[in-house]
């Protein structure tokens, strides 16, 4: 059947549609049971994915392949993860709050525009997938609607995402003017025979480039990610960067290796650009940072920074480096906003960098993992970040990109700087006022898993960097 | 004169360069952003319009199909944002929207 390998989404879309229903009747008490639900329905549709056949469906407008694949694992880890930890939000008794049974069925409606997108294999699906995802993240910003700092958030995520999906269709219409198709394998045959000489195709691929750098905040297009993720709720601050990020670097890699290849000149120089900017911005705009949220969101600018670094090389290795960097990325910030979550004094959730002060003594365990998680960001060996970094800045040497190279390092040397604050902080300062123990069973589970994997990466790197080869080889193969 | 497909093209960027400065260099009100976001995809629209004409293809006609009925959607969510921020703000002047700098 043509239709086989969009089975998975077509099941989450119809689970979402039922969940929204369950919600409609029982309110907002069944909030955390569908959170639940939503991350089990996330895993069991990823595991029938799994069992599909893969190739092209719907006449070639949607592909399920190796890339696909991995950066499905990814978008359901990071939802399924952020999910169960917004359900642990809703404990009664909680200062903050109940959720609103909404948020569990976007996340799962924005989870699916993100598969889609990871599998587009046309501008227009590409398009269609981009915004729901987009739609479903708009309205989660501004979910707490009593909140003026979540919905200023909402208005700013908003503004700079419309904005973004605009500059993105503009560059998706030049190209499919100067090339006469929307299906990525006819472009990239387009691309291909007619190189670098159209000038129509090159300011298309420009904005199309503008657009996606919004979506996964790349300097100098970040503007909006600190001030959204300061002003969402928490939970939700922990979602957008996970699973949307891994998406969307996902979409950037299909979208540069394989309609436009035949560009790779061009825009190989725009990428490295961005990259560049993006692991400066993110080492210094973190400097003066006195909320852990905004730290984060500027930590979270530099990484994707240095994931650019590997798809500026324009090489399998340099797309196998952004793909293995990208799922380190997203357990690192799963452990770490895990820690966030757990951050309350006297039931009031505290964000202050110096409200981790003698963490160390009383919460011995999550302040020893999120030291681990920290040493591993700032990409100390052996942690799973050097490997990431490594992987990265190996291919971009290989491609002759030195300076991005040596920036790259030093940006890394900077900002190990505010890493290593965050965890003297924790050990070295004296705590007025310590914060309520002991953590939630599952944000102590996810923080848990996520340094598991990222303490184990260097013994058994398995699946991330097998999975990762084999789709930067199919990839680059077609 | 005959119009060709550079006079599109041209009314398009003119369009989409318009919805761009209407975001940048507006000071009043947001409503007026949300006015250039339209105009923005308006003149995408026309330029998927007049390629899909002069290439001889229907796929950038059904595109733009796609893409007003997204509008219609965004729209819907961007009002209804700009709805509960009122109610906590008091005001939709651009300047306001600063709670959070840095």
């Amino acid at each position: 059947m043509a239709a086989m390998p969009l089975l998975p989404e077509i099941l989450l879309a119809c689970a979402g549609l039922i969940f929204l229903m369950i919600g409609v009747f029982m309110g907002d008490r069944s909030a955390k049971p569908l959170a639940y639900a939503v991350a089990a329905t996330l895993v069991a549709v990823f595991l029938i994915g799994l069992m599909m056949p893969a190739g092209p469906a719907f006449g070639g407008l949607f592909i399920s392949d190796k890339l696909a694949t991995f950066a499905k694992a990814l978008i359901v880890v990071g939802a399924a993860a952020t999910a169960v930890m917004a359900a642990a939000r809703a404990t009664p008794g909680d200062g903050s709050g109940a959720v609103r049974f909404e948020q569990p069925v976007l996340m799962l409606f924005a989870a699916l525009g993100m598969m889609l997108m990871v599998s587009a294999n046309d501008l227009i699906s590409l398009y269609m997938g981009l915004e729901l995802q987009s739609l479903s993240l708009y309205v989660l910003a501004a979910i707490r609607r009593d909140s003026l700092r979540a919905t200023e958030a909402g208005l700013k995520y908003f503004v700079l995402g419309a904005l973004s999906s605009g500059m993105l269709l503009y560059g998706c219409s030049l190209i499919y003017g100067y090339t006469g198709y929307t299906g990525f394998d006819m472009i990239a045959e387009q691309v291909l025979a007619a190189p670098d000489t159209n000038i129509g195709l090159i300011v298309g691929l420009v904005f199309l480039i503008a657009g996606l750098a919004f979506k996964v905040s790349a300097a100098p297009f970040h503007m909006w990610t600190p001030d959204v993720y300061e002003g969402a709720d928490t939970p939700i601050t922990a979602f957008f960067a996970a699973a949307p990020k891994a998406a969307a670097l996902a979409l950037f890699a299909r979208v540069m290796a394989d309609p436009l290849l035949g560009a790779a000149e061009s825009w190989s120089q725009v990428v490295a650009m961005l990259a560049g900017i993006s692991v400066v911005v993110g080492a210094f705009g973190a400097l003066a940072q006195r909320n852990i949220k905004r730290l984060l969101a500027y930590s979270s600018i530099g990484h994707v920074g240095f994931a650019l670094i590997g798809l500026a090389a324009a090489s399998e290795i340099g797309v196998r480096g952004l793909l293995i960097y990208t799922a380190i990325y997203l357990f690192m910030n799963l452990a770490a906003f895990a820690c966030v979550l757990a951050m309350r004094r006297d039931g009031d959730a505290v964000e202050n960098i110096d409200d981790l002060a003698g963490a160390s003594r009383t919460h011995p365990a999550m302040a020893l993992a999120l030291a681990a998680i920290l040493f591993s960001m700032a990409g100390i060996p052996p942690l799973a970040g050097f490997f990431g970094k490594l992987y990265v800045l190996q291919a971009a040497v290989e491609a002759h990109l030195y300076i991005l190279a040596v920036v790259g390092v030093l940006a890394s040397v900077v900002s190990c700087f505010y890493y290593i604050r965050l965890i003297k902080v924790m050990y070295f300062d004296e705590a007025s006022d310590p914060l309520d123990g002991p953590m939630p069973r599952d944000l102590g589970m996810v923080l848990g898993v996520a340094t598991i994997v990222i303490l184990l990466f260097i013994v058994l790197p398995g699946p991330i960097v097998s999975e990762a080869t084999a789709a930067a080889q199919q990839l680059f193969q077609n | 004169m005959i119009i060709g497909l550079g006079h599109y093209l041209g009314v398009a960027a003119i369009l989409f360069t318009l919805g761009i400065f209407g975001i940048f260099l507006n000071r009043r009100n947001v409503i007026v952003i949300l006015m250039s976001i339209e105009l923005m995809l308006l003149a995408v629209n026309i330029n998927l319009v007049a390629f899909s004409s002069f290439n001889g293809d229907l796929a950038g006609q059904a595109f733009a199909m796609f893409i007003l009925t997204v509008a219609a959607a965004e729209a819907a969510i961007g009002l209804a944002i700009l709805v509960v921020y009122f109610r906590n703000r008091g005001s939709i002047a651009v300047e306001d929207v600063s709670m959070m700098k840095g």
